[in-house]
C-alpha cells in the first residue's frame, strides 16, 4: 500500500508540475526515480516535522500541491499545531502520507503506534481523513487527491494487504462504499479492517445471519447519507477499526446513531483498540488479536446482539 | 547576574510618532492590544513598507510581490496601521479592531486581511512557511523576495531553528529575517526567561549571514535591508536592537504594557500627549 501510494505520487508528479514531495528522513532509496527525474520538486528535510509541515504550507499557498511523508505518529502528535494552523486554517493543499497507521509498527512499541491519529485529525476543521483498504483502492484514490481542496491525511497500512476492494464502484473522496448486502446487521469498517468485516459477514451468513458491510475509506467527512441508508433497516450495527475506540470511526458512527431518530431501535457496539498504549511487541496481527480487533470478534458481537431480547418500541 | 533592560535614546521622527499615535487610537477603539510589542517594531515595518517591499495594494496577490510574514503576529497593531495607510483596506477598518464586524483581530489572519500572507499568532510558524515561499520562488525562477519579522521570545521555539537549518541548507539568499530584539518577553527579560545569547552567533551557527542594527534608527535598518543578502549563498538575519514600548517613557521596558486590556481614556490621553509633545 505504501509503495503503491508513493509510486502514485511519482506518476502524478510526472504529469503535474505543481506537485512537490517532502520527506522527513525516510528510508534510503525512497522515490529514487522521482528524485532523479524531478530533483527540484523532491525535498528530504530531516527529522523536523514542524518545519516540514510549515514549508509545505508555504509551497501550497503558492499554488503547489505538496505530498508530505513520514511516520503517522510524527505527523499527528509531533506537529499537531502546524497541521491545525498552517494547513487547516490556511486551507493548504498538503497531503500527509502517514506510514504505519494503527499498530503496524507493533515491534517498535508505543512511540510508533498510531492508535489515535484518526481521532486527532477528525477534530480539525477542513481536514479530510482517508484510510483505504488495499493497494488497488489506493491506486483509485490517489488521483483524486490532486484537485481535492484543503489538507488530506492518508493513513497507510503495513503493505501486502490482500486485495478485497473492487472497481465496480468508482472511488470518490467522501463516499462510503457498500460492499455486501444483508438484512439483519451492518458492519462498518475503515482501512484494512474491511477484510475482517467481509470475513465476518461470510461467517455470519453461514450461521444464518445476513450482515451488510459498509466500507468507510473517508472517515472525515463521514458519508452519513450512505451510512443511514444501510443502517435504517437493520437492528444491529457494529463498527471495527484499527484505532482507539475513542474518537475514530466507531465514535463517528455512535454520534450519528445517537442523533438520528429511527423508527426501529438499534443495538450498536464499537470494536477497536481499548484506551491503552499497547503493552506488547510482536506483530500487527498479534496486537489486533490481543485486543480482539478481529473477524471472530465481529461474529461474536453480532451474534450476541442479534440473540439478545428483541428491542421493542414503547 | 541578570542583565539590565536595554536602553536606546534614538529620537523618533514625526512619521514614527504619527504611526504610534494611530496605534494608540486603535488601542483606544479596540480597548486592548499588544502595545509594547507594536511600538517595538514600528521602525522595522515602516522601512519595509516605505522603502523595501514590492506590493500592489489594489492587487494584494500580485504574483511578483515580495512576501512578508509578521511571524510575531501579536505586533499586528503596527502592521495594520501601515497596511491601511498604504491602501490595502480602508482606514475605517482600524477603528473596528477586535470588534465583531471587523477584519482586524488580535493576530493577523490570512484570507481576512488583504496583504497578510499567513495567519500568525502562535509563535514559530512564520519562518517555516516563509521557507516554503522562498523555495517556490527559486523553483519558479521568480524574483520576489521573502521577509519575516520574528521576535526574540519566538526564538525560544524549536520550529524557528528547524526552519533556520532548512533555509541555510537550501542557501535561500532570497529570504531575510528581521528580529525585533527588545530583550523582553511576556514574563520578564529574555535574559531571565530563556537567554538567547550569544544570539547573533546562534544565527551564524545555523548558516545565516548576520548584521546587527539599532532597530529604531530608520537609516540603519534601511541600509542593512538594502545590503541584504549579505552573502549570495546564505539567508540573512538582521538583528534589530529595539526597546519594547519605544516612544513612551512609561511604556518602555514596562511589561505591564506587553498586552493591555481595558485601556482607560486617561491612559490614551497621556499616551497621545507624550507622543504629540515631541512635535
Amino acid at each position: 500500500m505504501r509503495k503503491t501510494c508513493l509510486d502514485m505520487v511519482y506518476e502524478l508528479a510526472r504529469r503535474d508540475k505543481r506537485i512537490f514531495f517532502i520527506g522527513s528522513d525516510l528510508g534510503i532509496g525512497t522515490l529514487k526515480q522521482f528524485k532523479a527525474e524531478m530533483p527540484d520538486r523532491f525535498l528530504m528535510e530531516g527529522v523536523s516535522e514542524a518545519n516540514v509541515v510549515g514549508m509545505a504550507a508555504g509551497l501550497a499557498l503558492e499554488g503547489k500541491i505538496v505530498y508530505v511523508n513520514t511516520i503517522a505518529t510524527f505527523l499527528t502528535r509531533r506537529c499537531f499545531e502546524q497541521v491545525a494552523l498552517d494547513l487547516c486554517l490556511h486551507k493548504a493543499n498538503v497531503r500527509l502520507i502517514a506510514n504505519g497507521g494503527g499498530v503496524v509498527y507493533a515491534p517498535l512499541g508505543p512511540t510508533h503506534e498510531a492508535i489515535e491519529d484518526i481521532a486527532i485529525f477528525r477534530a480539525l476543521p477542513r481536514m479530510t481523513v482517508i484510510a483505504v483498504a488495499d493497494a488497488e483502492e489506493m491506486k483509485r484514490m490517489m488521483p483524486q487527491t490532486v484537485e481535492h481542496p484543503g489538507p488530506i491525511y492518508i493513513r497507510l497500512g503495513k503493505g501486502g494487504e490482500p486485495i478485497v476492494t473492487n472497481d465496480r464502484v468508482p472511488f470518490k473522496i467522501g463516499k462510503a462504499i457498500p460492499m455486501k448486502e444483508g438484512g439483519e446487521a451492518l458492519i462498518v469498517s475503515t482501512g484494512i479492517m474491511l477484510k475482517a468485516a467481509l470475513d465476518a459477514a461470510s461467517a455470519l451468513a453461514a450461521a444464518g445471519i445476513g450482515a451488510a458491510v459498509l466500507h468507510v475509506p473517508t472517515v472525515k467527512p463521514f458519508d452519513q447519507e450512505t451510512f443511514l441508508e444501510l443502517a435504517r433497516p437493520v437492528p444491529v450495527i457494529v463498527s471495527i477499526e484499527e484505532h482507539s475506540v475513542i474518537g475514530g470511526l466507531g465514535s463517528t458512527v455512535a454520534e450519528v446513531l445517537a442523533e438520528t431518530d429511527f423508527d426501529m431501535p438499534k443495538r450498536f457496539r464499537r470494536i477497536g483498540l481499548p484506551d491503552v498504549f499497547p503493552d506488547q511487541y510482536g506483530s500487527q496481527a498479534t496486537l489486533l488479536k490481543r485486543y480482539d480487533v478481529t473477524a471472530e470478534q465481529i461474529v461474536s458481537v453480532v451474534q450476541q446482539l442479534s440473540q439478545a431480547r428483541p428491542l421493542t418500541v414503547h | 547576574m541578570i542583565k539590565a533592560p536595554p536602553v536606546n535614546a534614538t529620537p523618533l521622527d514625526r512619521r514614527s510618532r504619527e504611526l504610534r499615535c494611530q496605534i494608540v487610537r486603535m488601542l483606544h477603539k479596540g480597548g486592548r492590544g499588544h502595545v509594547g510589542s507594536a511600538f517595538s517594531l514600528v521602525e522595522i515595518l515602516r522601512v519595509l513598507y516605505d522603502d523595501i517591499l514590492k506590493y500592489d495594494p489594489k492587487n494584494p496577490r500580485w504574483s511578483q510581490r515580495d512576501r512578508f510574514i509578521l511571524s510575531k503576529g501579536h505586533g499586528c497593531l503596527a502592521l495594520y496601521v501601515l497596511l491601511a495607510e498604504k491602501g490595502f483596506f480602508p482606514e475605517a477598518e482600524l477603528w473596528k479592531f477586535c470588534k465583531v464586524d471587523g477584519i482586524l483581530g488580535g493576530h493577523p489572519e490570512y484570507g481576512k486581511v488583504p496583504g497578510v500572507e499567513a495567519s500568525t499568532g502562535s509563535l514559530g510558524h512564520g519562518l517555516p512557511i516563509a521557507v516554503g515561499f522562498a523555495i517556490n520562488a527559486r523553483y519558479e525562477k521568480a524574483n520576489y523576495r521573502t521577509f519575516v519579522v520574528a521576535s526574540d521570545g519566538e526564538s525560544n521555539e524549536g520550529s524557528l531553528w528547524e526552519a533556520a537549518m532548512c533555509a541555510s541548507k537550501h542557501k535561500l539568499s532570497n529570504l531575510t529575517v528581521l528580529v525585533d530584539y527588545n530583550k523582553q518577553q511576556s514574563y520578564s527579560t529574555t535574559y531571565e526567561v530563556l537567554d538567547l545569547e550569544p544570539y547573533a552567533d546562534k544565527w551564524r551557527a545555523f548558516g545565516f549571514a548576520v548584521e546587527e542594527v539599532d532597530g529604531h534608527n530608520v537609516e540603519q535598518i534601511r541600509a542593512a535591508v538594502k545590503r541584504a543578502p549579505f552573502d549570495p549563498d546564505k539567508p540573512s538575519t538582521i538583528i534589530c536592537h529595539t526597546i519594547k514600548g519605544k516612544g513612551i517613557t512609561f511604556v518602555e521596558n514596562n511589561l505591564n504594557w506587553h498586552h493591555k486590556n481595558k485601556v482607560t481614556d486617561d491612559e490614551v490621553k497621556s499616551l497621545l500627549c507624550e507622543l504629540e509633545a515631541k512635535e
